[in-house]
């Protein structure tokens, strides 16, 4: 694989893991327990809508085809989305929100600090910029795990629960292909085996801190990157490119 | 259009407000990054937020600005990088927020532990120092809600980032 291809596939990913989160958060607007996450949760999917904008319009000019920001977020069917397969799972309750949001959280945070650095300039500085959004994102995803993991015996019984539901989802963060060895050779991007180490440290602390214990690792489902998504997507995407299908060219 | 310089053009965007908080001027604010007016005018412009839903409005505000000027080649470019930063809010651009009634963010940015977050130094309408926060978000991204535990008045918080 060449290096322009490899590098227009891995900022595809990181926009469509970002428009996707976004995308479920957006779906949580009107529904959070409270307006102080009311507030919280239509920020934070602004950031990571602003982030996909930023990672799409990069990947156009590198695919140098004239396609833009709105062809890859509404013209592309969801067999060509390569976001994580953890940011499509459906929002369930609250706690499942939080729990899911801090585990992608702990390693996005670690890939965009390792881009930041990377030799692709542009790629760094949206990186740089990211990076500020999302360590904010992971405090309050942190301090809720901790409210609600060392709250009460319920709240403690159903983000454990969570724990379970997304874990399985998260070996795939370090499962890297061809994409991501060019990503680190050619332009010194992250090295997954050694974010891994450093990801289990930052959740194995605030698990404990939340008095939850780190879930056995089983049953791993992966395939993101090789566009196996998991039944969700389909939904998520049908929804999301209805209005610009339905009135194609459309603009605000 | 001939004969433009670089302070001219800055003092003209001293004159154009932050669509959200229009007591700053863009130039307060610390988003205008360089100018420059060498074949027609270019101005970088760093967007505080990726998300920011104002920076598009502000690159509209920029171009009509300069426009009114007299100024017809106008490029508008984003400065990404280094990453904006409240620290770059101006002495003058705190002073304004102050007196607008939102506390400015308080300290110089460093990396925040995991579970702390940054507080104001004052209330902006009777300076003391005891504040309750009411929410970490507020009406835009970047302003937390705050009470004066002395006067009880509620005030916002710019927050460091």
């Amino acid at each position: 694989m060449n290096t322009t291809d490899a590098l227009l596939a891995y900022v595809l990913r990181l926009g469509d893991t970002a428009l996707v989160t976004g995308q479920r958060m957006i779906e949580r607007v009107t529904g959070e327990p409270e307006l102080e996450e009311e507030l919280a949760n239509a920020n934070f999917a602004l950031d990571y809508v602003g982030q996909a904008r930023l990672f799409y319009a990069y990947a156009g000019e590198l695919e140098g085809e004239g396609r833009g920001e709105d062809d890859f977020a509404y013209l592309r069917d969801s067999q060509a989305f390569r976001n994580l397969l953890i940011a499509e799972q459906p929002n369930g309750h609250f706690g499942d929100c939080i729990v899911r949001q801090f585990l992608f959280e702990s390693f996005y945070v670690l890939q965009l600090e390792a881009l930041a650095a990377c030799g692709d300039r542009r790629l760094a500085d949206i990186a740089a910029r990211g990076v500020k959004e999302i360590r904010y994102h992971l405090r309050h995803a942190t301090q809720w795990l901790v409210r609600l993991g060392d709250g009460t015996e319920e709240s403690h019984r159903r983000v454990a629960g969570s724990l379970e539901r997304y874990w399985r989802y998260t070996a795939e963060f370090f499962d890297g292909d061809d994409v991501d060895d060019v990503m680190r050779d050619a332009f010194g991007g992250p090295d997954l085996a050694s974010l891994e180490p450093r990801w289990r440290e930052t959740v194995a602390g605030g698990l404990r801190e939340a008095m939850l214990s780190v879930p056995e690792d089983e049953a791993a489902q992966t395939g993101s990157r090789r566009g196996l998504h998991t039944e969700h997507l389909g939904y998520l995407v049908a929804e999301m490119q209805h209005l610009h299908r339905a009135h194609p060219g459309a603009r605000w | 259009m001939v004969g433009v310089t670089e302070q001219q053009v800055r003092r003209w965007l001293a004159a154009v407000p932050d669509p959200e908080i229009p007591v700053l001027s863009i130039t307060d604010l610390g988003i205008v990054r360089d100018v420059s007016v060498s074949g027609g005018v270019t101005v970088g412009l760093a967007p505080t937020y990726s998300g920011c839903p104002a920076t598009e409005a502000i690159e509209a505000s920029v171009i009509r600005a300069l426009r009114e000027k007299g100024v017809d080649d106008i490029r508008i470019e984003r400065r990404l990088s280094p990453p904006w930063t409240t620290d770059w809010i101006t002495e003058e651009g705190r002073a304004r927020l102050r007196e607008y009634g939102i506390a400015p963010p308080s300290q110089a940015t460093g990396k925040h532990g995991l579970l702390h977050a940054d507080r104001p130094a004052a209330c902006p309408r009777c300076g003391a120092t005891a504040t309750t926060r009411v929410s970490e978000f507020g009406s835009t991204p970047c302003k937390a809600a705050y009470r004066c535990d002395d006067c009880l008045e509620p005030f916002e918080y710019f927050k460091c980032l």
